[in-house]
């Protein structure tokens, strides 16, 4: 008994055996915070801290202008698409590898993941490579009038190209683990394909495409190397945010440049309450599996 | 409605899940797929509700060509070992689903699906529990919402893939004589797979026993237990002790005993196998003749109604017996006591049988 008590008074705070003494502990939740604060919390303030530094109206003009207006209607309208496009790939490509097996599986795995590995400069000069005036079907696409690089479907090619696997590298490992029994229980039961898929499958994995939906449209919006290779760079035209921030950042706009950031840092903190929220349900989602087998 | 199952065959790669086999399944019928994991069963349950397609070979429902007809098409109930409910569908959904997926013109009408859905919650005893999940479920009554969801489609076939592995031995048992009741009243044509003898011996009508994707035998469960076609059967099937011997003429000599095998009469010297269930050994303190055999007494063990005695012969070989506890009582024995064991039922195998 007595020995009992004394083991307790340990870890006395959060109830467990195994503890470290209470000042190591103080030192390591210190550490980790302080390196929070210098590396996150310091330059998100700073970010805004510039932003305003002018006041609320320089802010507000910044955001007015009309290049910086048109860079986020571009920045909107390319993830408007890419995450459209990338949402059905992600969900077709994780259903085939999760729920099927055949030849290449392992290939195409790899070739999801590919956008992670390369480098998204290099990402861009594919595209250049490929439409740019020198490229294999430069020569085409100038003869019959379409622009595809320094323009707005380049733009989006990039940024399809980089943002691919969000979705389907998300809800690969989920699928996967759901297994098939629902899909083939509704099947024998008289279902449809597309009837599995919307009313079994998807409200399954409704979260974990929540997850991917928001991951994939963040780098969307915050994309810079591959976009700023196939961009131009044309003002007022083919600037998305990121671009233009850059571009005011090294004309001394410092305030504007700042101003056009804190978007940026603001859809960032959205994306982490979401993702948040969004991982809290998967969670959910996976005990409740765990309650069934 | 009849199942035939003609000359099937399927391969994963290398691995020969099934070759050639050959099966009918009665209209009516409740049928056990009898094996150990990897004997094909499961496969072969699963080619017959057409998840899965044979590499080779036919499957006729009511002797109509089914092999390549859709799955949806087969009208099959199929309960799998791990339930499948639909986790984010309460037990009413979960039921009325094979319903509400029918095409609007063969759909039923809403009150009609209420109705149904409320007959079979009756069925299975949760009527209480129509708006739960599944995951607020006891395993018990997730495999029974699973098996009203499956007869809610009125199949003309119900194929059960381990339906009561995944449960403990109480509510398996339970299920078991619930599911024997239920075929009685409804009498759909049934084929359930599981590796548990028992489970097998006391729901099903008929017993096909499989190894590597072969059936070894089929017929009654008193069949398939009293007269075990190959060694492998009588292995599967219940405790039992192996020797090693010879036959000459009708003559085993084995373990030191000697059995006499008239089947075998016409056989010169072959080596062979005995069989005998451990409740098919008498232990005596006289030895009446030479089929008894000398033994000593290792150990003893109660197991409820039984009594299982470890013998060691006097040629070394170790022997199960199961005495009934009456009968056991009686003799009273003591370990380390000299016995004499006398086998009351050898089955004798002869080598071209071997495994």
């Amino acid at each position: 008994m007595h020995v009992a008590k004394g083991f307790r008074k340990k870890g006395e705070k959060d109830g467990s055996q195994v503890s470290e003494p209470a000042a190591v502990r103080f030192l390591l939740i210190c550490a980790a915070l302080a390196f929070l604060a210098l590396f996150l919390l310091l330059p998100l303030a700073a970010v805004f801290a510039e932003a305003f530094a002018k006041g609320w109206e320089a802010y507000l003009a910044a955001l007015h202008e009309p290049d910086t207006l048109s860079a986020i209607w571009l920045t909107l309208l390319t993830a408007a698409i890419c995450v459209p496009i990338n949402l059905f790939f992600g969900i077709v490509a994780a259903w085939a590898i999760a729920k099927f097996s055949f030849r290449g599986k392992s290939l195409l795995i790899t070739l999801i993941d590919l956008p992670f590995s390369v480098s998204p400069v290099v990402s861009g000069l594919i595209y250049v490579l490929i439409f740019g005036l020198q490229g294999w079907l430069g020569p085409w696409l100038q003869a019959h009038d379409i622009k595809i690089i320094f323009a707005v479907p380049g733009i989006v090619l990039a940024t399809v190209f980089v943002t691919f696997p969000f979705v389907a590298r998300e809800l690969i490992p989920l699928m996967e683990s759901q297994g098939r029994d629902e899909e083939e229980a509704a099947l024998i039961l008289g279902a449809s394909g597309l009837q599995t898929f919307f009313r079994v499958t998807f409200p399954n994995i409704k979260w974990g495409v929540l997850y991917g939906v928001i991951l994939c449209n963040a780098r969307a919006m915050g994309e810079f190397g591959a976009v700023s290779v196939v961009s131009g760079h044309v003002r007022g035209s083919t600037n998305t945010i990121p671009l233009q921030v850059e571009i005011l950042y090294n004309e001394y706009s410092y305030a504007a440049a700042f101003a056009v950031a804190s978007l940026l840092a603001l859809l960032a903190l959205v994306t982490l309450v979401l993702k948040t929220v969004a991982e809290w349900k998967i969670q959910q989602g996976l005990s409740i599996n765990e309650g069934e087998r | 409605m009849s199942i035939e199952i003609e000359g099937v065959s399927k391969n994963f790669g290398q691995f020969a899940a099934l070759s050639e086999v050959d099966l009918i399944v009665p209209s009516g019928e409740l049928v056990a797929l009898l094996g150990p994991s990897g004997s094909g069963k499961t496969t072969l349950l699963r080619i017959i509700a057409g998840l899965e397609l044979p590499d080779t070979g036919r499957i006729l429902f009511n002797g109509e060509e089914t092999t390549k007809r859709d799955v949806r098409e087969r009208h099959v109930g199929f309960v799998f070992q791990h339930y499948a409910l639909f986790r984010h569908m309460t037990v009413f959904e979960n039921i009325a689903f094979g319903l509400t997926v029918q095409p609007r013109k063969s759909r039923l009408k809403k009150a009609d699906i209420r109705d149904k859905v409320f007959t079979l919650l009756k069925l299975i005893q949760l009527e209480q529990l129509w708006d739960r999940y599944p995951a607020q479920l006891s395993g018990g009554q997730r495999q029974r919402v699973a098996l009203a969801r499956a007869l809610a489609v009125e199949p003309q076939v119900l194929l059960l893939d381990e339906p009561f592995g995944a449960l403990d031995a109480k509510v398996r048992l339970e299920l078991r004589r619930w599911l024997r009741r239920l075929h009685d009243e409804i009498h759909v044509t049934s084929v359930f797979v599981t590796h548990d003898q028992e489970e097998a011996l006391e729901v099903a009508n008929r017993i096909v026993v499989m190894s590597q994707g072969k059936i070894e035998q089929q017929g009654t469960p008193t069949e398939v237990y009293d007269r075990p076609a190959t060694p492998f059967v009588f292995d599967f099937l219940g405790n039992v002790n192996l020797f090693q011997g010879r036959v000459h003429e009708g003559m085993a000599q084995m373990g030191g005993m000697e059995i006499s095998s008239p089947e075998h009469a016409a056989t010169n010297n072959v080596s062979a196998v005995g069989y005998v269930r451990s409740h098919d050994i008498e232990i005596e303190r006289l030895s009446l003749d030479a089929s008894s055999v000398q033994a000593e007494v290792r150990y003893i063990l109660s197991v409820g109604p039984l009594v299982r005695v470890d013998l060691e012969l006097s040629g070394g070989e170790g022997v199960e017996v199961d005495l009934p506890r009456d009968v056991a009582d009686k003799l009273d024995l003591q370990v380390g006591e000299k016995v004499f064991a006398r086998p009351r039922k050898v089955r004798i195998f002869t080598d071209d049988y071997q495994i």
